[in-house]
């Protein structure tokens, strides 16, 4: 993409900072061991199915980075599965996940490309055979089988342009490669 | 110890270029060359290979091709042809078997270590190609010891293969030209696809890259970029030379009975994993290739050439499937070999300066490198789109030599 003017990006306002992104990007060009971020969650049972999490702190930009509040996430499962229902099932935050990172991501890339958004909305299904958790048959992954994620957009821009905000989305999106690439996972006890 | 104003590494069709600009300006030099002129395109290439841009594109310095096929696309030994009459007709100093060993900062110029005996020079220029090393990404270790893995740069025919099916990494213009040819001789394909650039080789009558040359495209300057790092690393365009002016793409490999699969992300225990990405690196892909036939559109149009092409049309969306495998048994599958088809980058082992970055790519601006008097051509997007084409070459070597003879001129003053 060829450069844009500043006039034409100034008027639109999806309430994206993008010129701090850019400094970000161009800091971490000449520091980059500050890019080494980590996030963090801890999660307590609390009965039968239902947990909360608990998300805080976090590490980047070379230092501990602390929020000054707590956010707290429950989950649970639903009545049919002998539960109480009290929250979402964790695959189901795993999906909220996926929408809210490709949705933050539309609104950054609609900001840094002169696209003035009106409404997004992400609606999104996952497939699951769950003989996989159940254990019942081992052909069969625990995991989703597919996950459709449908957008309605409504903003300045044409059809193409819309398609290719959301191609960009996921193609910066962490949750996107969170789902669609293996990950080591670690596991300890104590 | 022999001495040159100017040493050129490298008599591929950015040295002969350069070469030729600096002989207009009298300026005194060599071009070191490993092995004899066109030493890439002679000994690193598959056997089927034709150059990507039609002939009336190779077009160098007071010269171009002048034969009967202008819209043809030259073999590999039609491409050594050509330059080496390029580099007769020019005069071209060209020390062919000279190896360079080592570049070292000496003085006010360099010095240049080679298999025949060290030179001294006070301007270097580095020409010697964007493509000298595959590139092969780390998970290549993971793969069964039965599983032969060659890169690109081995590959030369489908008969020299282990029998057996072929796992091919990398969609550029490499990968999808090894999916075909292997393909073609009943072999169980799978191409295994991350980030492309889809191409048709032609739109609207003519070829592609004779429009990309027409609205401008190919002369886009890499100041002229928001993102120029981007630009560069993107891979190669999904095209192949045939006389038939055959268009290449996932949809018609897969409609020929290659299995397409998402970029490979792993391999272990025998198994390849393949991202769950391919449906959107096609939708970027045909998303970019749309962009770019739109932009011919409106050139068309508004220099009031509408009537004389064809009419505006698209091509099919790419079509994947919708459930492509995400791993795979490579012994199971009868996969026998991996063709790394990954990229490519170029060898500094002999560049004894401090000038590459932490990646290992040299440090330039528009192909002046952060040392002085040292200069690089042909890397992908080095001043404009066309920098690592042939085409590309003789525009920039213009530039270059004309800013290595300010520096000769301002160091005599």
């Amino acid at each position: 993409m060829t450069k844009m003017t500043s006039a034409a990006a100034a008027k639109i306002n999806n309430g994206v900072n993008v010129d701090a992104l850019l400094g970000a990007r161009t800091s971490l060009e000449q520091a980059p061991e500050a890019a080494q971020f980590k996030w963090r969650a801890s999660c307590e049972w609390l009965n039968g199915t239902h947990s909360r999490s608990m998300i805080g702190s976090f590490f980047g930009l070379g230092a501990e980075q602390s929020r000054n509040k707590n956010f707290r996430l429950e989950a649970d499962h639903p009545t049919v599965f002998a539960s109480e229902d009290n929250a979402p099932t964790p695959v189901e935050i795993v999906l909220s996940g996926l929408a809210s990172c490709l949705t933050a991501g539309v609104a950054a890339i609609a900001q840094r490309r002169g696209i003035q958004l009106h409404s997004v909305k992400a609606t999104l299904e996952g497939d699951m055979d769950i003989q996989g958790i159940l254990g019942m048959d081992d052909d069969v992954r625990n995991g989703f089988g597919a996950i459709r994620v449908h957008f309605d957009i409504r903003a300045d821009a044409s059809e193409d342009d819309i398609k290719a905000l959301v191609a960009q989305s996921q193609k910066r999106s962490a949750v996107f490669d969170v789902v669609t690439n293996p990950t080591n996972v670690l596991v300890t006890v104590n | 110890m022999r001495f040159a104003t100017t040493i050129i590494i490298g008599a591929g069709q950015s040295g002969l270029a350069m070469s030729r600009h600096l002989s207009a300006r009298s300026i005194d030099h060599v071009v070191l060359e490993r092995g004899q002129v066109a030493n890439s395109w002679r000994t690193e290439r598959w056997d089927s290979l034709r150059l990507l841009t039609p002939n009336w594109q190779s077009r160098l310095p007071g010269y171009a091709y002048s034969g009967d096929d202008p819209d043809g696309f030259m073999t590999m030994p039609q491409v050594v042809h050509f330059f080496r009459r390029y580099a007769e007709i020019s005069f071209a100093p060209v020390v062919t078997g000279t190896r360079v060993i080592r570049v070292a900062r000496e003085d006010a110029g360099y010095e240049v270590t080679t298999s025949q005996g060290p030179w001294r020079c006070r301007m270097l220029v580095i020409a010697s190609g964007a493509c000298n090393i595959a590139t092969v990404p780390t998970l290549t270790t993971g793969l069964p010891h039965q599983v032969t893995s060659l890169t690109a740069l081995q590959y030369r025919n489908p008969a020299l293969l282990p029998d057996g099916g072929v796992m091919i990494v990398g969609a550029s213009a490499t990968g999808i030209q090894l999916a075909r040819e292997i393909q073609a001789t009943g072999r169980r394909v799978v191409l295994s696809a991350g980030e492309h650039v889809r191409m048709p080789r032609t739109y609207r009558g003519r070829d592609i890259l004779w429009w990309m040359d027409a609205i401008g495209a190919m002369d886009l300057r890499y100041d002229a970029l928001e993102d120029i790092e981007r630009a560069r690393r993107l891979p190669s365009l999904q095209l192949v030379g045939t006389p038939e002016r055959l268009a290449v793409d996932l949809n018609s490999l897969r409609s020929a009975g290659v299995e397409i699969v998402g970029r490979l992300v792993g391999v272990r225990d025998g198994r390849a994993h393949f991202s769950g990405s391919l449906a959107n690196h096609c939708m970027l892909a045909d998303l970019k290739m749309n962009r770019l036939l739109a932009g011919i559109d409106e050139w068309v149009g508004t220099n009031g050439l509408t009537g004389r092409f064809p009419s505006p049309h698209r091509y099919e969306p790419t079509n994947v499937g919708p459930e492509a495998r995400l791993s795979m048994d490579l012994h199971d599958s009868g996969i026998r070999t991996v063709i790394w088809a990954t990229g490519y980058r170029p060898d500094y082992s002999w560049l004894d300066v401090p000038v590459l970055d932490r990646k290992g790519r040299i440090r330039h601006d528009g192909g002046v490198v952060a040392a002085p008097g040292m200069y690089v051509l042909g890397l992908p997007f080095m001043r404009r789109r066309k920098s690592s084409f042939i085409d590309g070459a003789g525009q920039d070597a213009a530039d270059l030599a004309a800013h290595l003879n300010q520096s000769l001129a301002r160091a005599a003053a």
